[in-house]
């Protein structure tokens, strides 16, 4: 309660000077409207559906992609751990790719797939899929070798001890290497639709394009909002629940 | 098969050293871990490998349970040779090395698991009847954080226990105990010995603890590694670490352990 209390002070307290810097008028509104613009924009934005909409159509190419970018780059990291060959070529890969902005792939994306929603998937899953694919295989490394020899007297061997001890061992790294991968994500499937303008869907990433466009600075300043909310609620409800459990489990964390 | 059949199990195993030589080759030097070291354990002997650090006792327990492989001669379990890890040969390593993404009875059953021919009720009776063997059958939800250094290593001797191996071979499992703690688990660990005879090799540079469990001592000198000498501990169980007798044991073991140590400065 205490905790709540605080946090809540904290961001009524951003806005208030927000505010504040807005009525000295130091800059114009048109560059920095007051959060009582921005509210009123989000609220007509919200009845009329657009943000809904939108809002709709971004967690779905982001859930898409990531998901494809996990199950593919989970397999890989875990290869790449496990074969010399594959430390060297896709290791190496992707190395060098998760070096790569994601931005990187949208002339490529645009060139491949036209403005589809497949070029928007295509940067998405880049994004994720060279991060997942180290964390996992940074986590395997890091597994304390006893684990590995206790459970090799005991006569586990082959896939019994890749699912049932490299596996579960590395969690707490697949975890953050998932959370890293879901981080990226979001940030190429933003530049994909400020970038790319494509008829099938019009996303978060459009309408705080096209708020630039009509200099809407409520809008973009909404928009930017909506897109940090969803952030922060993912991270609540997607990897935090798993973060306790391994918490619970591994006895870390405490404080 | 019942709980009763299922714990009788294989009789304990002997074990046959022979001439096995290790080096240790890095880019900078090469260490002579273990030079043609010979050993005969009798079925259901308790034996203790005692030397300085960095004798070679640590490498030849690896090479008994077949986690490592020697460079020179072979280790023979009743008349087979070792050629991996196997679970007729389970370890006990200083760290508990518990899985801590399971709990205390999923531990316990990580082993039985693996041993074909049982039911999961069957498996989880058995892992029950350690985990009370060891004295900790109210900590079977527990996780593996929760438990004391003590409780972690008496639950990794019940998951040691639980596949019902021929031989057990500890490393150092009490080195990282406090001294009452230890001394709990000297009383246990004989109690559980003569209960569920095992092959049993332990490996530690505490010379009482040594006396206090082993029929045998074997002394290791090290670079390379050999063995100096053999003491056979005629004491009667259960054996008392602070007795008088065993302290005159100790003293002899630690005499032959210095004069070791002394020769090898002079050399």
């Amino acid at each position: 309660m205490r905790r709540t209390l605080l946090a809540t002070l904290f961001f009524v307290t951003l806005i208030a000077i927000w505010h504040f810097v807005v009525q000295r008028g130091i800059w114009s509104p048109v560059l920095l409207p007051s959060p009582r613009s921005v509210g009123e924009y989000l609220l007509a934005a919200a009845r009329d559906g657009t943000l809904f909409q939108a809002t709709v159509v971004t967690v779905r190419r982001l859930l898409v992609g990531y998901l494809i970018g996990v199950v593919i780059g989970l397999p890989l990291g875990l290869f790449t751990s496990a074969f010399k060959f594959m430390e060297d070529t896709v290791g190496v890969l992707a190395l060098g790719l998760q070096t790569l902005p994601s931005v990187c792939w949208i002339p490529l994306a645009l060139l491949w797939f036209g403005q589809t929603e497949s070029a928007m998937l295509f940067v998405v899953i880049m994004g994720t899929l060279w991060s997942v694919v180290i964390a996992t295989d940074t986590g395997v490394r890091n597994i304390p070798p006893i684990y590995a020899r206790a459970a090799r007297t005991m006569g586990s061997r082959g896939l019994h001890k890749w699912t049932k001890v490299i596996l579960p061992a590395s969690l707490p790294y697949l975890v953050s290497g998932m959370k890293q991968g879901w981080a990226f994500a979001w940030r190429s499937l933003m530049a994909a639709e400020i970038y790319v303008t494509i008829l099938t869907g019009f996303g978060l990433g459009h309408l705080l394009h096209y708020g630039r466009e009509l200099h809407a600075m409520d809008q973009v300043i909404g928009v930017m909002l909506i897109i940090v909310l969803i952030g922060l609620l993912t991270d609540k409800i997607l990897f935090a629940p798993i973060e306790r459990f391994l918490h619970r489990r591994w006895g870390t964390g405490l404080r | 098969m019942t709980l009763q059949e299922e714990l009788v199990g294989p009789p304990p195993a002997k074990l046959v050293v022979d001439k096995v030589s290790k080096w240790f080759r890095t880019t900078r030097q090469t260490v002579h871990a273990l030079d043609k070291v010979s050993l005969s354990i009798g079925e259901g002997e308790f034996v203790c490998l005692v030397g300085p650090s960095g004798c070679g006792k640590s490498t030849l327990l690896d090479i008994i349970s077949g986690l490592e492989t020697p460079d020179e001669g072979v280790v023979m379990a009743d008349n087979e040779p070792v050629l991996n890890p196997g679970r007729h040969r389970l370890v006990m390593f200083q760290e508990s090395a518990l899985f801590p993404w399971l709990d205390v009875t999923g531990n316990v059953m990580f082993g039985l698991k693996l041993k074909p021919g049982l039911r999961n009720k069957e498996r989880l009776e058995v892992a029950k009847f350690f985990l009370q063997l060891v004295g900790l059958e109210k900590f079977w939800a527990a996780h593996v954080h929760e438990l004391s250094g003590g409780m972690k290593q008496r639950v990794a001797l019940a998951r040691a226990l639980a596949p019902n191996p021929r031989v057990l071979l500890m490393d150092e499992p009490f080195a990282a105990l406090d001294a009452l703690t230890r001394e709990q688990l000297y009383s246990d660990i004989q109690r559980i010995w003569q209960k569920r005879r095992k092959t049993i090799v332990f490996v530690t540079h505490n010379v009482r603890e040594a006396v206090c469990l082993a029929d045998r001592v074997i002394l290791f000198s090290r670079n390379p590694g050999r063995i100096r000498e053999q003491f056979d501990i005629p004491l009667p169980r259960p054996r008392d670490i602070n007795s008088i007798e065993l302290a005159e044991h100790a003293g002899k073991i630690t005499r032959a352990l210095k004069g070791h140590a002394a020769g090898e400065v002079s050399d």
